[in-house]
């Protein structure tokens, strides 16, 4: 399949996106720039981690202005999928293509470091290949992760399902020491209700080489290349409900 | 400024209040045969300045060993380069910001790292990787966690926010550094062996084209005033010489600086760094024998007003002077207008060896280049030996045996030097791009090379402790101990940067520290057959007359042919054997053991043979290369009992106790704490054992098994017997814990 990785100026994990579905996955990325409208056809858009425009005002808040996420903006709106990390999920906030936003961790302090993650669901293309409650490590690399939402949107998130990823300990327990940022309900990711859309702080793209940060990342890039190819298959309601 | 203030010549006392001496004076008025108007003047007066003419330095440094086979640029150039083969070299580069980060601890610590980079990408290379040598205080003194707090920011939110990992360093705290805290910043960079660009003007008539941020009033004076005088406690009315820096910005130069490079329309290019426009224009002259001309109205300046004297001192960051083909104007300036940054030609190449400075259409300034480069003072300071006394021999069959070893032992890894210091590293991204093998946390960090098998270790270095004993000693301890830790991750030493920080240079008792500790360094690097290829010298960090601790830093790169044969510290197997390559002796003098337990220093640090460090490791290398290791680490502070600690508790995944058993015959404290030289603990498997025993019989290396990988406690002797877990919180909490008490 074809990737898109965005490029404003400041990001800096977009040469580690094109590597990890490059060279790790075999697929083919292609560089789109922020001054270009034009999305060359690919089949999935990641806006990449970095500092977009320094980050100066507020994460994200510059680049959500930039031509090429005009088009992105259409690309999510008619269902195409739209990965943003960490920058890339502050960006997706910004833009009003994910509820909430994200503010400076807890501490107030930059924090790079693995963290363990459960899936939540695995009914949408990004965690289609994941099972439900799985725990996966992945590094975290932020000083503003704090995700926060009003209650009512906090509520609704919930109730759709649309907390896709959340900070766990090594039992998988949401507890407040599992969680790197203060983030609210221990969130580290979510998709929109269509679910073609989903903003997360961990960077999948950095663990995916068992030599490097290990390979759980990778399988949330070989779920979005299965969900295009062959669907994601919804859970039928009733238990969806008994969730 | 108005005109007559650049036509009036300069007098002696405006001299003196530049940084210049009056002989020095003297000399630049019979050099020119009249004297310098102001502007003149203060270019005078940063080009021979301490910081940009290595005056007090420049004669001892000669005798350092810079040639190697796979030295590609030596000192000399913005960076040093070493060839790794595959077409490719790495650019690294180690330089002090240690003044500015007093004055103003976070701006200081980030413009450190913005500078070294520039330095780095400047010879087109892609930074991939940052280090740093950062020095501070005690805890007891009252601006320790403030600077701790600034530096630290400073370090992270530039090499953050520009996309370079910053993958280890030292962290050191001694009570010498209360008053003058110390930031050595260091980035390595790779490049195409073909594809190095350098700082040699050529070509009369080139265009010279000024690139990145405009220019500003900051900074002014940084080079001559701040880090070429001691500090007399009235730091804070310096704030305005230390520069401001904006990482975002100078992303932005690199990825321009990068693609320019691809165009080939690049003859010589030079960043702005300390001394600004100045010293980017002199020094590029000054390498091709040719002349410049500037002309000051085309420089893009950030305000109104700005007289030629502080547009030509300015040391506004993120800016770069490029010497570009005659007719590629236009092709350069398209992709820094790309990347939303401003490019003018102000000048071009000259052939009649003068630095000619236009300003309101009139001559600003006229220098003779040489005059500013080559002829710059150079001084053979006077040097003194301090008188030891007799008595500081810390007499070892006084020192009483510690009553409890588990608290001694747990009381080191309390220790602030020794602690953890993931405090510190997790709050750097040192993931970014990809290639951290080994991150923060091992003897040296590894980066592999893509699209090679290979990888590179790199560490920094320096025991400021021994180099306050005994500078040669000291430093030779600093070059051995960088090699053998790039050494325990599997590679071979290529070559190293050194970051000289001293006091006062005029004082004869720091000369001579100076001369004892650049001594030790050629030593060293003669035996390890390590050659030096750049680096920075830091004088006058004193205060009110006190001097840090002679502290020369050592940043060193090793290649590693195999990526997947790169060894880590930390035990991995239960059931593997441990053994202790070198010998123990009864050395306590420097030691954290001498300090933490018994409140002393002691005047002798360790001794070192270089043929037994070169050949402990040697078997090291062909033991991790041969696949024997499991794991390797170097014995430094605190000993063998803090180096079996960190073998147990440093694993990412797990901790593994360990039953030790030494049958050396001697004192259990030195068997446990002694800073011997020389020795690395590695363990194996057990069937790989003869294999390593037969290898260090060949090179003649002290060998002993000490037991074995098991269970979750250490027990080593009898007299140590410590919960992993209960270590394990010792060494992490000590940093966390200090730093939350309120100031």
């Amino acid at each position: 399949m074809r990737w898109g990785v965005v490029t404003f100026p400041g990001s800096n994990d977009d040469h580690d996106a094109l590597w990890a579905v490059g060279d790790v996955l075999g697929d083919e990325g292609v560089s789109l720039w922020h001054g270009d409208r034009d999305l060359h056809g690919v089949d999935c858009v990641i806006l990449p981690g970095g500092f977009s425009y320094g980050d100066y005002l507020r994460c994200g808040a510059m680049a959500r202005f930039s031509p090429v996420m005009e088009s992105v903006a259409k690309f999510a709106n008619d269902g195409g999928l739209v990965m943003g990390i960490c920058n890339g999920f502050q960006v997706l906030c910004e833009a009003g293509l994910l509820p909430g936003a994200l503010i400076r961790n807890r501490d107030l302090r930059f924090v790079c470091e693995p963290v363990k993650v459960r899936v939540e669901v695995t009914d949408n293309p990004f965690t289609c290949r994941c099972v439900r409650g799985e725990v996966l490590t992945i590094p975290v690399k932020h000083g503003e992760g704090c995700y926060i939402a009003d209650p009512n949107t906090l509520e609704e998130l919930e109730q759709n399902f649309q907390v896709v990823l959340r900070y766990v300990d090594d039992a998988g327990n949401p507890t407040e020491e599992a969680n790197p940022n203060g983030a609210l309900h221990n969130i580290a990711g979510v998709c929109n209700r269509a679910r073609n859309v989903f903003g997360l702080m961990p960077h999948p793209e950095h663990a995916i080489e068992a030599q490097i940060g290990g390979e759980d990342g990778l399988k949330l890039f070989r779920s979005i290349v299965a969900g295009l190819k062959e669907g994601v298959q919804r859970p039928a309601m009733s238990q969806v409900s008994e969730r | 400024m108005a005109l007559e203030q650049i036509t009036t010549q300069a007098t002696e006392r405006e001299a003196l209040e530049h940084g210049l001496t009056a002989a020095e004076f003297k000399h630049i008025v019979d050099g020119m045969g009249r004297a310098p108007n102001i502007v003149e003047l203060a270019v005078f007066s940063v080009m021979w300045s301490e910081h940009c003419s290595y005056k007090s330095s420049r004669r001892l440094l000669k005798q350092l060993p810079t040639q190697g086979p796979r030295v590609l640029q030596g000192p000399g150039e913005n960076a040093g380069v070493v060839d790794i083969g595959d077409g490719l070299a790495v650019v690294f580069k180690m330089e002090s910001h240690n003044h500015p980060s007093f004055v103003e601890p976070y701006q200081g610590a980030a413009t450190g790292v913005g500078g070294i980079l520039r330095d780095v990408f400047t010879m087109g290379a892609r930074p991939i990787a940052n280090l740093n040598s950062l020095r501070f205080g005690s805890f007891d003194h009252p601006r320790t966690r403030y600077l701790i707090d600034g530096v630290v920011r400073g370090v992270g939110d530039y090499g953050n926010c520009i996309g370079v990992p910053t993958v280890g360093g030292e962290v050191y705290f001694d009570a010498g550094y209360n008053e003058n805290n110390l930031v050595n910043a260091m980035t390595v960079g790779l490049v195409r062996s073909d594809r190095i660009f350098r700082a040699s003007a050529a070509g009369v008539g080139n265009p010279v084209l000024y690139v990145g941020s405009k220019t500003g009033r900051d900074g002014i004076h940084g080079a001559s005033l701040l880090a070429s005088n001691e500090f007399r406690g009235s730091e804070d009315e310096k704030r305005p010489t230390v520069q401001v820096g904006d990482p975002f910005t100078e992303k932005l130069l690199l990825e321009a600086c990068l693609e320019l490079m691809e165009m080939d329309l690049i003859v010589a290019i030079q960043d702005m760094g300390a001394a600004g426009l100045t010293s980017s224009s002199v020094e590029m002259a000054g390498r091709g024998g040719t002349g410049m001309l500037l002309d000051l109205d085309r420089v893009p300046r950030r305000e109104q007003g700005m007289t030629p004297y502080e547009i030509l001192l300015s040391e506004s960051q993120e800016r770069m002077l490029i010497i570009v083909r005659a007719g590629a104007e236009e092709a350069a300036r398209k992709v820094f207008i790309k990347w939303q940054l401003d490019a003018a030609v102000v000048g071009k190449v000259t052939d009649d060896g003068t630095l000619h400075v236009l300003f309101d259409g009139e001559t600003a300034a006229r220098i003779p280049i040489p005059m500013l480069t080559d002829e710059a003072p150079s001084y053979e300071r006077p040097q003194q030996t301090p008188e030891m006394s007799a008595t500081q021999e810390p007499d070892i069959r006084r020192l009483p045996l510690p009553r409890n070893y588990n608290e001694t032992l747990l009381a080191l890894l309390d220790s602030p030097s020794i602690a953890s210091k993931n405090w510190v590293y997790r709050q750097y991204d040192y993931l970014v791009r990809g290639n951290t093998v080994v991150v923060p946390g091992s003897d040296a960090a590894v980066l592999r090379i893509k699209g090679t098998r290979k990888a590179i270790a790199v560490s920094v270095d320096c025991n400021s402790r021994y180099c306050s004993l005994d500078p040669y000693v000291g430093a030779v301890i600093a070059v051995a101990e960088s090699a053998r830790n790039v050494v325990c991750a599997g590679a071979t030493p290529l070559g190293i940067t050194d970051c000289l920080n001293f006091g006062n240079p005029e004082k004869p008792q720091i000369m001579w520290q100076f001369a004892e500790a650049v001594r030790g360094i050629r030593d060293a690097c003669i035996a390890l057959e390590v050659p030096v290829v750049g680096g920075n010298v830091s004088f006058y960090n004193e205060t009110e007359g006190r001097a840090i601790p002679p502290t020369p830093t050592i940043g060193m790169v090793g290649l590693i042919e195999s990526c997947e044969r790169h060894v880590t510290q930390w035990f991995k197997t239960e059931g593997s054997v441990i053994v202790l390559l070198g010998r123990t002796l009864e050395e306590f003098g420097g030691s954290e053991y001498l300090s933490v337990a018994h409140d002393r220093v002691g005047d002798t640090p360790p001794w070192i043979d270089l043929s037994v460090e070169k050949s402990v490791q040697q078997v090291c290398l062909t033991a991790i290369q041969e696949g024997l290791l499991e794991s390797a680490h170097d014995v430094g502070e605190g000993g063998l009992g803090v180096a079996l600690a960190e073998c147990c508790i440093t694993g990412p995944q797990r901790r593994l106790g360990a039953v030790i058993e030494s049958q050396e015959a001697i004192r259990a404290d030195a068997m446990l704490f002694s800073e011997s030289q020389s020795r690395i603990v590695v363990s194996l498997r057990r069937s790989n054992l003869t294999r390593l025993r037969e290898i260090t019989a060949a090179a003649q290396v002290p060998f002993e098994v000490l037991g074995e990988v098991r269970g979750r406690r250490l027990v080593a002797q009898a007299i140590v017997d410590l919960d992993v877990a209960e270590m394990y919180a010792a060494w992490t909490s000590a940093l966390p814990r200090r730093l939350a008490k309120s100031a």
